[in-house]
């Protein structure tokens, strides 16, 4: 038995709730049961995912370079980026703290941005190559992704606690901004990107 | 209904048929593997449960103090809320908000749009604009992290360790708490219950039929 798909049937799936339907003809497809808009595969999904994704890349820049967190204290005053942070933390003996910095601000993002590139490229030339592995590697992308924002939680409690006026003062830098954006394109990259379009190509070239 | 009814992977596509999974398990795409449904046993009761407990939970967690630092014969201490008053004061107004999003805003409409809905359900009637609000969640449940804030806290309270004497708060334990509750309760929905239940109530009182529930599928 050959594997037939709800699109090559004829039938389309609702997004939100799951429910299959037979599309009428001529009028705007809303999901009976739901009311989801219906669309065969989620509209734009390649260019609004490039799109995203290219936003993300131009701010990874300012997000590594600019500081995150500013601290000021008797002793002057101290600017650190997401680096400097994992290795003051190496230095001063908490590694395992540097390690969960440095997996979630620094890895995660990065591979994320890298592997949606992947997926979006070999959607675009139609590739039936490891389809079970691109279709894990997204799911990945997915599950994985909303942990960068530790970094910006970090930053958010030490401003909000460390606001002693004369002794010490800690204040998140525009590192932060640039960096929450990236995480918020990033999954909202992962969000338009359309896994059904990995599968497509399989019935093009079987006929 | 001996034939049962046609699904289709929302990661690959493929129409397969749904099939009885034992208690606990789960089926998965023949072709992608991807997972489509669990049976969780009484999915609806369950998450009802899970989801009351996460709305007292989300209330304390809010209105008690996080952590609280002492240096220096100075003490401070913050809310959540107090952190993005923080945040925006000094004039992190984007970071800001985008704590608050995730970390109040989405978490609070989630757990608030599961009790609108699986209550009345629970009494037997449907809620007005369930349908929106099926989807409601479906919307905001990935940008909810309050896992994620808790694993930042915990850094942060290291972090300062080495500087200050910290002190958890109330806030603290219940985010712990509240993290478990919320993943339990995305865990034990299934939607298929819950549209199932409304198609039930539906055809019980003629009243609530409408368009939304006629449910035409494949054949």
């Amino acid at each position: 038995m050959s594997a037939v798909t709800a699109a090559e049937a004829g039938l389309l799936v609702c997004h939100a709730c799951g429910l299959l339907s037979r599309p009428a003809t001529g009028h705007h497809l809303a999901c009976v049961r739901c009311g989801e808009s219906l669309h065969v595969r989620k509209p734009d999904s390649i260019s609004r995912a490039w799109a995203f994704l290219i936003a993300a890349y131009v701010l990874y820049v300012p997000a590594n370079v600019l500081p995150v967190m500013e601290t000021g204290s008797l002793f002057g005053s101290q600017s650190d980026t997401i680096m400097s942070g994992v290795v003051y933390l190496w230095h001063s003996g908490s590694w395992p703290l540097a390690a969960i910095i440095f997996i979630a601000s620094i890895l995660v993002p990065g591979a994320k941005m890298v592997a949606l590139t992947v997926l979006l490229i070999s959607v675009q030339r139609h590739s039936t190559w490891r389809l079970q592995d691109r279709t894990k590697l997204y799911r990945m992308v997915e599950l994985v992704g909303r942990w960068s924002m530790v970094d910006i939680y970090v930053a958010a409690i030490l401003t909000a606690l460390v606001q002693f006026k004369a002794l010490a003062m800690i204040k998140a830098g525009p590192g932060a901004i640039a960096f929450g954006a990236v995480v918020v394109l990033t999954m909202f990259a992962a969000e338009s990107f359309d896994p059904r379009l990995i599968w497509d190509p399989v019935k093009e070239r079987h006929g | 209904m001996s034939v049962p009814p046609l699904i289709a992977c929302h990661e690959c596509d493929l129409l397969q048929r749904e099939v009885t999974v034992r208690f606990l398990g789960a089926a998965r795409c023949r072709r992608c593997g991807a997972l489509l449904y669990r049976n969780t046993g009484n999915s609806l009761d369950r998450t009802l449960a899970y989801s009351l407990g996460a709305a007292v939970l989300m209330i304390v967690a809010n209105a008690f103090p996080i952590v609280g630092l002492e240096a220096s014969g100075n003490r401070t201490s913050t809310t959540l809320i107090g952190t993005v008053q923080t945040l925006y004061d000094t004039d992190m107004t984007s970071v800001a908000a985008l704590v608050f999003v995730t970390t109040i805003l989405m978490p609070v409409l989630d757990v608030g749009a599961m009790l609108y809905m699986l209550l009345p359900l629970k009494f037997g009637w449907v809620p007005k604009g369930l349908p929106a609000t099926f989807r409601l969640v479906q919307t905001v449940r990935p940008w909810g992290m309050v896992e994620v804030f808790m694993l930042g806290t915990l850094v942060s309270l290291a972090k300062l360790g080495h500087l200050a004497h910290v002190a958890p708060g109330v806030a603290l334990w219940s985010f712990g708490l509240l993290m478990f509750l919320v993943a339990a309760s995305a865990a034990a929905f299934d939607p298929r219950e819950l549209w199932a239940r409304v198609e039930a109530l539906a055809r019980q009182r003629p009243e609530f039929k409408s368009r939304t529930v006629s449910g035409e599928a494949a054949t």
